[in-house]
């Protein structure tokens, strides 16, 4: 049963690889004007220039064969060239792909740590604790990641001087103190998120009738907590921080804006300024794929967890 | 939870020696929206070791929160006077090991099996639970008491049970394995909360009958909380009869439907349809039950709906007298005795 | 259409299905406390604001002088000036347009297609459903911000390639909810009572499925507009969605952020605290209004 529901989402989640896939492809037929001119960006080229792109990107093909040649080569690592740079694509990636990937992984770890603990400790306890978790919570779910930047920013690096402003960093400690700021202002909205469905749910578990069972039994209470109220409250905790983190993805780009890290995001939206295609599509790939991955990992982890899983949908 | 002491209300009690649960005079007072809501008045009763006891009412009785209150299952904030006694011993008082043991002692069946039983563990977990953690038994001879228990409530691959999760049984066989699990600790008292009011009327019965033999064979004593006065009757020795948080009568089952105390007893036998008989309506109760914060203080809690009322009805709260081995709460009860009964039609 | 507050509503005997029960909407708003009052409230200024807003202007939010340039509070202008020589206070009232006016069109457009989607799948089910279902469950969830970016690419930057991009990121999402809820009304009994007394489907959906589900539509749409405005703002901020020199509040905190690492914070602050205040307020009464709508369900 379990198997059958992962296998089935694992098949919906290659689906959405490739129409996203698909959908990132076509962009350049969708854009007005011809794919010669989009792919140069209105610049005019000569002739010869033209003659190599129409071979690279086998433009006289029907548009499937395009589509299945451009998706082979994605798969070898091949995203073709960016027209400003003048580089490969992959190599622009994976110099930069480092750089996100500690930033999502650094925002991430922001996030199930307090975000969870601070859910936790509002659940289980009443009284100020909680209610100012939830005050708290309530403003920080709201403030968008490129506010939290500009407020961290002025707080932490401007008038305090305890971080850098703008930047990336050298060596492991040097990148943990450039991309601490960046990191928690991805965090911040997400951590609220997370915290306050994390209150949510232990708070309805121990609601439920099964825990009144444990209590009738004489269960000790740190172990009913354990076993019936955090074990089953993990269920829904362990979703949204898997939708959280993969929204992580995206939103990356805005923070490494902000503080001028050289990671993917900051990339992709100056090759979208640039319109320089090729760049776009290739880290749109990539961010879709990783995206994907974080999907597929947390239905893992729910198929694991639940054992009434049935096919199709996560319980709710 | 608060201990509010209050006097004890109506006549001296008999010595209670060898009974196994004792409540006498139980408040029970819950905070709904700011204020104190009583649901429990005086409730005062008697179970010695071994016997069978029902508790019946309709909705908003009060039986399922007695059962709540003997098992020390009440909400926070909610304010119990009057005492329990579980052997000799006062429940409210308990505390950490103490109540464990006690926890041990009795044993809780619930009404919707599927509610009470944890989705994402395992049967044999949820059986075993309480064995392993409490009584530090080890997980295997827990586990062979567990197949031996449920081989007693008719569940015979026990092993191949024990490895499934709740959603793979239906209501019935779950809650049979409520009560095979209930057992396990070897409890003295078993309350019973309307086990049968979740499952179908063919399970049910087998379910009832099930109950109602092992009781017997291992010499349980069980308060069995129904809304069916029939099946009270049926399985145990003697029944309570509940209504707007009170206790309004208390007599040995098989004279309850021939001469019952009270009239609302009457009522409720006479209200079941009889498959026999043909009627052209349905004999009802007219207006509705009340809860115990409605019924006012100062009056019989059923003169409203009842077809004896009398003027001295409502000039207090009739306490409880004893008649004939059982009890009732009705001034008028001598009076009526002997016409209450449902004789055949 | 008349309402009939629910105080006076007479109760339905026990035994006959309940079709359609209309409650004023003013009842409806007050039943969310306190916090969701202010927060309407202040959904009510913002609205406002976005739509007089050059008419309450002090200043001309264009007006440049360049040696004005992050100077502070002085008499006038009371939120100082930002990295142009703009007056700040000028440029938060006529940015308040877009601001509201993206994130708008955005929900529009999202809430329409997703209920027609949603119902339509709750009521023919079978193949249709099936596919429906699988497609939103397939672009389910894709980053909006993604979507943006793209359509900045192929399409320039803009509001309106961005706000369309959004709608078709969030859709699949709204549809899934509003089809569960779809399904739970369709399965009521006053449904097939009325399949049974001949009622068309469509009327059956647009006058009963549909206003019963409206309570938790517009929850949802009060939500997503928060989420909306914090997207679109970031698009703004990243320069690929509303462009410069026009005041929007997410492009103020991108044009103004130098100004935070001189040491003049209050014009990208600003900007950013009227974001943060709307959403905030979205985001609080969209949460009450879905309490309200959970509640009503029982």
């Amino acid at each position: 049963m379990r198997l059958r529901f992962f296998l089935r989402r694992l098949v919906m989640l290659i689906a959405t690889l490739l129409v996203s896939s698909l959908v990132i492809f076509s962009a350049l037929y969708i854009a007005p004007g011809n794919p010669i001119a989009t792919l140069s960006g209105g610049r005019s080229l000569p002739p010869e220039s033209v003659k190599i792109l129409e071979a690279r990107y086998h433009l006289n093909e029907p548009f499937l064969a395009q589509y299945g040649l451009w998706l082979r080569n994605a798969l070898h690592g091949d995203f073709g060239i960016s027209i400003t740079l003048r580089e490969n694509v992959s190599t622009l990636i994976v110099s930069r792909v480092g750089t996100t990937a500690a930033l999502v992984l650094y925002a991430s770890v922001l996030i199930l740590v307090i975000g969870i603990g601070l859910g936790l400790l509002s659940g289980l306890k009443h009284g100020p604790a909680d209610t100012s978790v939830l005050v708290l919570t309530a403003v920080s779910a709201a403030i968008p990641a490129f506010v939290a930047a500009i407020v961290l920013m002025l707080l932490f690096a401007v008038k305090l001087g305890w971080f850098p402003t703008l930047g990336n960093g050298q060596g492991v400690l040097g990148t943990i103190r450039y991309l601490t700021l960046p990191a928690f202002a991805l965090a911040i909205s997400s951590l609220a998120i997370v915290a306050r469905v994390t209150r949510a749910a232990v708070r309805e578990e121990f609601r439920r009738e099964h825990v009144q069972t444990a209590i009738s039994r004489g269960i000790p209470y740190r172990q009913m907590v354990f076993r019936h109220v955090l074990r089953n409250a993990a269920i829904p905790i362990t979703t949204i921080s898997g939708i959280t983190v993969a929204s992580l993805i995206a939103v990356a780009a805005v923070v490494e804006r902000a503080f001028g890290l050289n990671g993917l995001g900051a990339y992709l939206v100056a090759a979208a300024a640039s319109k320089d295609f090729a760049v776009v599509q290739g880290i749109s790939l990539v961010l879709v794929t990783a995206f994907v991955f974080v999907n597929v990992l947390v239905d893992v982890l729910y198929a694991a967890l639940d054992p009434r899983v049935s096919l199709g949908a996560r319980a709710q | 939870m608060r201990q509010v002491r209050t006097a004890p209300v109506g006549g001296a009690r008999p010595s209670t020696a060898g009974a196994l649960l004792e409540l006498e005079d139980l408040v029970v007072e819950l905070p709904v929206e700011g204020e104190d809501r009583r649901v429990l008045s005086d409730i005062s009763l008697r179970i010695r070791a071994g016997e069978a006891v029902g508790l019946v009412g309709e909705s908003g009785s009060g039986k399922s929160m007695t059962a709540r209150a003997i098992d020390r299952l009440l909400p926070d904030g909610a304010r119990v006077g009057g005492s329990i006694r579980f052997d000799g011993r006062d429940v409210m008082a308990m505390s950490g090991a103490d109540l464990r043991r006690f926890r041990g002692e009795v044993a809780m069946i619930f009404q919707d099996p599927r509610a009470h039983t944890n989705p994402v563990r395992r049967i044999g977990d949820f059986m075993t639970e309480a064995l392993r953690t409490n009584a530090r038994v080890p997980g295997r001879d827990a586990e062979q008491r567990a197949i031996e228990l449920l081989g007693a409530v008719g569940i015979p691959d026990g092993r191949r049970r024990l490895a499934q999760y709740p959603h793979e049984l239906s209501g019935g066989l779950l809650q049979r394995v409520m009560i095979a699990a209930a057992l396990l600790t070897q409890p003295r008292l078993l309350l019973a909360d309307e086990p049968t009011t979740a499952v179908d009327v063919t399970t049910q019965a087998e379910v009832m009958a099930i109950l109602d033999e092992l009781r017997r064979e291992l010499g349980l004593a069980m308060l069995f909380i129904t809304h069916d006065l029939e099946l009270a009757a049926a399985v145990c020795d003697r029944t309570i009869v509940m209504y707007a948080g009170q206790v309004v009568e208390v007599r040995s089952s098989a004279l309850l439907h021939t001469d019952p105390l009270h009239p609302y007893t009457a009522a409720l036998a006479a209200a079941r349809p009889d498959i026999a008989s043909t009627a052209d309506r349905l004999r009802a109760i007219p207006g509705r039950p009340l809860s115990a914060f409605e019924a006012p203080p100062d009056e019989c809690a059923f003169a409203p709906r009842c077809p004896h009322v009398r003027d001295v009805c409502r000039e207090a709260r009739p306490p409880l007298i004893d008649l004939d081995g059982g009890s009732s709460r009705c001034v008028r009860a001598e009076e009526l005795r002997g016409t209450l009964g449902v004789t055949g039609g | 259409m008349s309402t009939v507050p629910v105080e006076h509503a007479p109760e339905p005997p026990a035994d006959v299905a309940v079709a359609t029960v209309h409650r004023g909407p003013w009842a409806f708003v007050r039943a969310t406390g306190a916090a969701g009052m202010a927060s309407a409230l202040v959904i009510v200024v913002a609205t406002f604001v976005a739509v007089v807003g050059p008419v309450l202007a002090p200043e001309d939010p264009s007006f440049a002088q360049l040696s004005y340039s992050y100077v502070g509070p002085i008499g006038g202008h009371p939120l100082g000036f930002d990295g142009q020589g703009r007056d700040v206070l000028s440029r938060l009232l006529v940015g308040a347009r877009t601001s509201m006016l993206g994130p708008m069109a955005v929900v529009i457009i999202c809430v329409g297609v997703g209920t027609l989607l949603a119902v339509s799948a709750a009521w023919r089910r079978g193949a249709y459903d099936a596919v429906v279902s699988s497609g939103l469950d397939i672009l389910f969830a894709f980053p909006g911000i993604l979507l943006a970016i793209l359509a900045a690419t192929v399409f320039g930057a803009g509001l309106v390639a961005a706000s369309l991009a959004l709608a078709v990121a969030y859709t699949p999402y709204v549809a899934r909810v509003l089809r569960g809820a779809a399904l739970r009304e369709r399965s009521q009994q006053y449904v097939a009572a009325l399949e049974v007394q001949g009622a068309s489907a469509f009327s059956i959906c647009v006058r009963h499925l549909i206003p019963n589900m409206l309570p938790l539509i517009v929850a949802q749409a009060t939500i997503l507009f928060g989420y909306a405005m914090v997207d679109l703002a970031a698009i703004s901020f990243l320069g690929l969605g509303v462009q410069p020199p026009r005041p929007d509040w997410g492009v103020m905190v991108s044009e103004n952020q130098s100004g935070v690492v001189q040491g003049y914070p209050l014009a990208a602050l600003a900007a950013g605290v009227c974001i943060v205040v709307v959403v905030v307020a979205f985001n609080i009464l969209g949460e009450r209004l879905y309490e309200q709508a959970q509640a009503e369900r029982r």
